[in-house]
């Protein structure tokens, strides 16, 4: 193991996710009123829609895909019946529709915020930042899916990389497995985890506040401004 | 039954005289601040208009408010939970800033810098989003005074929906203004539409706030309101709307777009409601009712029954005694003259007003002066202003209890013309309105001459009750960018109903508190937004 490879491969990873954890945490504390997605939409409403739509369906569905490719063995894959083969059209087709979502919703957005005046005066360096960060992994994302996976030979990323994630999560990592992956694979790893050091201190954390708790709630929420005879009352109509 | 307390307000739009004073002053308390330039939490529109923002009160195009299922169960208007979140990442039905206007501002140092010529130096508007110079197409209160009426008028909605024609030849034309606030519903759809839980109905006085630490900036309340009263700041993306002042309400004094209108129209108090009853009187079929479903939802404080359960309640007897003085109750329930800004959205808006009368009487003047006093009341229908047209805006549509409004307040005039000026005490005139003579002369007492004590009937908060406000201070929509506010921590989320929910502040330690602090304890707290430079044009000062 070379310098290189444990600053790579275990140094970078467990750093970028100590500021991912404790910048979340830093942040959720001290910044509430800061902790918005920030939205433009009143600015700029049109090229919005197909935009933001595109961006985040896609990134979703990217999301799901990258959880299936690396936290998933091959082994359990392959107990359920799923060939290798089998499974490579599913990766390739579905991450490809994915990346031509998340390619062309960023197009849209950064075309916007770089044409509309009225957003690009919104815009912060950490915006930039963000943008930057997001655009330069996506891009090496999807060539790795499209160009290197569907189109190329492919390359077996579960026997290599994702053996190499899961090594870090159980605190017993194995740089060496990253050694012979492809260029363009090893240099989106890396990209991403200087994303997931900045995503703190960005408008990305909107992304932990999705409201699923909206679901099932009642619609009219009261409060109370002082407790009743001094005593602390919860839910209590009477 | 549950007794409930709210602060509400109505609006005598027979005594608007479209000065602005009351817009004028909000703004300057409340939305004089980068982000919050298209904001006017109190604006005043000349009807018949397009309104602000344009045509808000068209919810076929908006989407804002409640509707009935099929199963007449109440919906919001723009989808349930489940549609928010699948459009959360574009809002379908947020209206943009050129459906408010493109706030803009002078280049004043043109006037300053100017060197000594022979023509005068001018001003070029520049838009306050990108500092570039535009020109003004559009504007808070572009309408104001039928300005560009045959153009714009036609798209009110409320005309759309009339039967008959509306001419707008000089010699036909109609208007009055239409001073309009957050309505602090009842049934606040903008609540119903918070993702986040963010926003809340306060159970002491019924005021509806943004809680600037929770909002996330998803944009549902902004076109939930079908008012259009919560404005997205652009600056710090979250969410703001009109406070009712209530720093000002909890001591006493009444907001400040009530403090100084000059016309002084504007009244204060406090009204009684069945928190049980009010999901079922926004489900009233017939959008007709729902008048008469709200006001059956209010209570009487005078009924013994009302003060027995209003004390277990909890309500203080101070409340209770301004329940039984205020003029809201007074001019909505005793003498049935206000009425509610388009009930037919079913959020039972809290904001009511005593139709306009003054056209009124000119026509009734003409043709019935001196004849008998049943006479007056053929006349309504002839009026300047269409009472259909004032049913679409305060009744849903129904037009006889327009009529009933309208005669009782000719009526009053007539019944104190003949005392004042004959000296004579008309009883039928007073019985011709189902009135006594001395409900005639307190109403007129109310409308006419009331004074400030009389007009603002507010009970201070409770202080003494107030052990916990340091662990909400900042919560409480007041700590907005530049506000005065700071943190807060918000609380475990209980159930009560399926509609409702009653959600606590916190005690200090809740475990499930996700980590929000009491910054007393914590030191001061930050905000990236505000560290942060941005590519906007500098503010020049207001308008000097």
């Amino acid at each position: 193991m070379t310098v290189t490879e444990a600053l790579l491969w275990v140094a970078l990873p467990y750093v970028a996710t100590v500021i991912f954890i404790g910048g979340h945490i830093w942040r959720y504390r001290r910044d509430q009123f800061g902790w918005t997605c920030r939205s433009t939409q009143i600015l700029e409403n049109r090229l919005l829609a197909p935009g933001s739509i595109l961006f985040h369906y896609g990134t979703l569905a990217a999301i799901g895909g990258h959880a299936l490719g690396i936290l998933v063995p091959a082994s359990l894959t392959a107990f359920f019946g799923i060939t290798e083969a089998y499974y490579h059209i599913i990766s390739a087709g579905a991450g490809t529709v994915a990346s031509i979502a998340v390619l062309a919703g960023l197009i849209i957005l950064i075309y916007r915020r770089a044409t509309v005046r009225r957003v690009w005066v919104t815009t912060t360096w950490l915006d930039i930042a963000a943008y930057t960060a997001l655009t330069v992994v996506i891009l090496l994302g999807v060539w790795d899916t499209v160009v290197t996976n569907t189109f190329g030979g492919g390359y077996d990323y579960r026997s290599t990389v994702a053996e190499w994630f899961r090594s870090l999560l159980i605190f017993q990592p194995k740089p060496s497995l990253m050694t012979n992956v492809p260029f363009m694979y090893r240099i989106h790893v890396t990209l991403a985890w200087l994303l997931y050091a900045v995503w703190p201190f960005t408008r990305l954390v909107h992304a932990w506040s999705a409201p699923f708790q909206y679901l099932g709630r009642p619609y009219i929420l009261y409060r109370r401004r002082f407790a009743p005879s001094g005593r602390f009352q919860i839910g209590a109509r009477r | 039954m549950h007794v409930k307390a709210q602060i509400g307000m109505v609006m005598n739009l027979d005594k608007c005289i479209g000065c602005h004073t009351c817009s004028v002053t909000c703004k300057q308390v409340w939305t004089n601040r980068p982000g919050t330039e298209h904001v006017w939490f109190n604006n005043v529109e000349t009807k018949p208009g397009m309104g602000y923002p344009k045509r808000y009160e068209d919810q076929e195009q908006w989407k804002g408010g409640w509707t009935l299922d099929k199963k007449g169960k109440l919906q919001l208007k723009a989808g349930g939970q489940i549609k928010k979140l699948v459009n959360i990442f574009w809002n379908p039905n947020l209206p943009t800033i050129d459906d408010y206007y493109d706030p803009w501002t002078y280049d004043y140092a043109t006037l300053t810098n100017a060197p000594l010529t022979d023509r005068d130096p001018v001003v070029v508007p520049e838009s306050q989003l990108t500092g570039k110079k535009q020109p003004v197409t559009w504007g808070p209160n572009w309408e104001d005074d039928l300005a560009g009426a045959p153009e714009y008028a036609r798209r009110d909605p409320n005309l759309e929906a009339m039967e008959q024609q509306v001419a707008f030849e000089f010699e036909q034309a109609f208007m009055f203004y239409l001073p309009r606030i957050c309505e602090h519903c009842l049934n606040p759809s903008c609540v119903a539409s918070c993702p986040s839980g963010a926003m809340y109905k306060r159970e002491e006085d019924g005021i509806v706030l943004v809680d600037q630490q929770k909002c996330r900036g998803w944009r549902f309340c902004v076109s939930g309101c079908p008012y259009k009263k919560v404005y997205f700041n652009h600056n710090t993306g979250k969410a703001e709307k009109c406070t009712l002042c209530y720093p000002r309400i909890e001591n006493g004094l009444p907001t400040v777009c009530s403090e100084t209108c000059v016309g002084r129209l504007r009244y204060l108090g406090v009204v009684l409601y069945d928190a049980d009853r009010v999901e079922e009187a926004a489900s009233t079929p017939d959008e007709k009712d729902l008048v008469e479903a709200q006001r059956s939802i209010f209570l009487d404080p005078d009924d013994p029954d009302v003060r027995a359960q209003a004390s277990r309640d909890g309500i203080p007897d101070d409340w209770m005694d301004a329940a039984r003085r205020s003029p809201v109750y007074a001019l909505a329930m005793r003498y049935h003259v206000a009425l509610p800004l388009h009930p037919e959205f079913r959020t039972l808006p809290m904001v009511w007003y005593v139709p306009p009368l003054s056209p009124v009487m000119d026509a009734v003047e003409s043709m019935t002066y001196d004849t008998d006093p049943d006479d007056i009341f053929p006349a309504i229908d002839s009026l300047r202003i269409p009472v259909q047209y004032l049913a679409n805006l305060l009744t849903a549509g129904d037009t006889e209890t327009i009529r009933f409004v309208l005669k009782r307040l000719a009526a009053m005039r007539r019944y104190m013309r003949e005392k004042e000026v004959g000296g004579e005490v008309n009883r039928a005139e007073a019985a011709s309105v189902g009135m006594e003579t001395d409900e005639l002369e307190s109403l007129y007492r109310l409308l006419a001459i009331a004074k400030y004590e009389d007009r603002y009937v507010i009970p201070k908060a409770h202080t003494e009750l107030g052990d916990r406000m340091m662990i909400q201070q900042g919560a409480c929509g007041l700590d907005f960018d530049g506000g005065p506010g700071n943190c807060g921590i918000v609380a475990p989320q209980r159930p009560f109903d399926s509609h409702f929910m009653l959600v606590e502040w916190a005690e200090d330690g809740f475990p499930d508190n996700a980590g929000l602090t009491d910054p007393a304890e914590e030191g001061e707290t930050i905000s990236l937004l505000d560290m942060l430079p941005r590519h906007r044009p500098s503010q020049p000062e207001a308008a000097g």
